[in-house]
């Protein structure tokens, strides 16, 4: 049964999108993450162009962590003073994001920076996480005891201005800090359509040294307002956000979620988070491939000037 | 039954038409002057049918909405396939359709063909910038054969039957990617390597139904579209959490 997508501007099967859409919510589900950093480069693949599947991605994802950021808001596992924090420097980072994306789209650049980007961040996130899951299988074969390490060290990082108390998170620190990490995320939540989790969570564990518990919840909670910005701004300057797309995207994900969760608390956590990792990189690879490999047509066009 | 009552239409028109002295008459009509595209739109076709009144060829071209493009060709730099050269074309068709009685070439001279634009390779596709020819006529190729591999251009023209010399009708075929705009079809009606007559007529392809307010809305009201875009995610988002929490 295909359907036609008005701003994507073509037809696609919808079984095969519920089927991606369930299938990167059950993962979403089982590890906590977006699932946006899968979603996009496997639209991109399935032929949507790149700059709708970007914008597309950015307005599920904004979905997607409203449930995931209710949850943790109601088991209290959201730093609201640090996620406002997290959150301005989003919203300019993304709002810079976007208006480099405009530019790069005019040049008809945008579809190799986004592939490049995301090959860059699955390669990077993928290997780590393929690195960490060999890592701790081999210390259970091993069974050496785990070697424990401060709560957080004290580096330079540390002598910064702006200092603030965030009481959640338990820490003194420059507001500086995740005010620029907000930036950072907020440029890659634009460019490539993601909420920018799997940086975001890595960043403030071992940058931020905040305490685990309440990373994921607040994290999907500026996720939430950085992709709604990237939803706006994508709408209003490059017209690539398709409502109808999300839609599907956002009914399949749900369900694939609920599904995910289940599964996730029967299985080893070390040997998923290993999978996972196989499947990042195996994505990233594929995107790296398509750069290299001598494309069927050296030619494309474009319509200038707008409708 | 569309069709059946513009085929009487076209009966009356036969018997009332008067013929010009010279010129032969021709007569076309098409199954609708309107294609739409909704949900579920996978491609479609079009019935165009018309007469002559004495022997000859009928050569139809579709062809719409004239826009400048720019043609981008990809070179290998570091390893990586990037965008490099651009050029940009004037008036370039979006679709470009040919259907024919016979082969082209045994219908009219090259020269006659290529004056009229019949055919995907005899577009005059001017670049904007007209100082750089050589790298022109390079790109004028690529876009041709990309078109064509889109199914956005005709290749080898679709067929024009003729029936006892007089009435003739074509399958207009458009893709699912057909591009939406005006277009115009034109139909000659070649004798002895001569047009002597062409007829056009005018065809739109529209979004329409949700598709079409979707589109529209997107782009006439961008900021509202953003807006209803985020509170969708937020409730389907919200819905989503409610509903699973209880199961």
């Amino acid at each position: 049964m295909d359907l036609y997508f008005p701003i994507a501007e073509m037809s696609i099967n919808v079984l095969l999108l519920l089927a991606l859409g369930g299938g990167v919510g059950i993962l979403s589900g089982m590890f906590g993450v977006g699932g946006g950093f899968l979603m996009t480069p496997l639209l991109i693949f399935i032929g949507v162009p790149p700059a709708v599947a970007v914008g597309t991605e950015a307005n599920q994802v904004v979905a997607a962590s409203v449930s995931g950021a209710l949850a943790h808001w109601r088991r209290g596992n959201v730093d609201f003073k640090m996620g406002f924090i997290l959150l301005i420097g989003g919203f300019f980072g993304s709002t810079f994001g976007v208006w480099i994306f405009t530019k790069l789209r005019a040049l008809g650049y945008i579809d190799i920076v986004i592939s490049l980007c995301f090959v860059t961040f699955l390669g990077i996130v993928g290997g780590l996480m393929v690195a960490e899951g060999a890592r701790s299988w081999l210390r259970s074969r091993s069974s050496k005891p785990v070697s424990t390490k401060k709560l957080h060290q004290h580096t330079w990082l540390h002598g910064l201005p702006f200092k603030m108390r965030f009481r959640r998170s338990k820490l003194y620190i420059s507001a500086l800090l995740p005010l620029s990490i907000g930036v950072f995320v907020g440029i890659l939540s634009a460019i490539m359509g993601v909420g920018g989790g799997f940086i975001m969570v890595p960043a403030m564990i071992y940058l931020l040294g905040m305490p685990t518990s309440v990373v994921v919840g607040t994290s999907l909670f500026q996720i939430i307002f950085v992709t709604a910005n990237v939803t706006f701004l994508q709408s209003v300057n490059n017209q690539t956000v398709d409502v109808l797309l999300a839609l599907v995207l956002v009914i399949s994900s749900v369900i694939g979620a609920q599904f995910g969760t289940a599964f996730g608390s029967k299985l080893k956590s070390e040997q998923l988070r290993a999978l996972l990792g196989i499947l990042v990189l195996a994505v990233g690879c594929k995107v790296g491939f398509d750069l290299i490999v001598t494309p069927a047509h050296l030619f494309s066009f474009a319509v200038t000037g707008g409708h | 039954m569309k069709i059946v009552k513009r085929l009487l239409s076209l009966g009356l028109l036969l018997a009332f038409v008067p013929t010009p002295a010279l010129a032969s008459s021709l007569v076309v009509d098409l199954s609708s002057n309107q294609i739409e595209i909704t949900t579920n739109f996978t491609g479609t076709n079009l019935l165009l049918f018309g007469a002559i009144d004495r022997k000859g060829d009928v050569v139809v071209v579709v062809r719409g909405p004239l826009r400048p493009e720019v043609v981008r060709r990809k070179e290998r730099v570091a390893g990586i396939w990037i965008n490099r050269v651009a050029v940009t074309f004037e008036a370039v068709p979006g679709y470009n359709f040919v259907a024919s009685s016979r082969p082209l070439d045994q219908i009219a001279s090259e020269e006659t063909l290529r004056r009229l634009q019949i055919g995907s390779e005899r577009l005059h596709l001017q670049p904007v910038d007209p100082a750089n020819k050589a790298l022109a006529s390079t790109f004028r190729k690529g876009l041709i054969d990309l078109k064509k591999r889109k199914a956005l251009y005709s290749g080898k023209p679709g067929k024009v039957l003729i029936r006892s010399e007089k009435l003739f009708r074509a399958d207009l075929k458009f893709p699912s990617n057909v591009p939406t705009g005006s277009y115009t079809a034109e139909i000659y009606h070649f004798s002895d390597g001569k047009a002597v007559s062409v007829s056009r007529t005018k065809l739109s392809v529209q979004k329409a139904g949700v598709e079409a307010a979707i589109y529209n809305y997107a782009h006439d009201h961008s900021a509202i579209y953003g807006i209803v875009a985020i509170l969708i995610a937020l409730f389907a988002g919200w819905l989503g959490g409610v509903v699973f929490r209880k199961a």
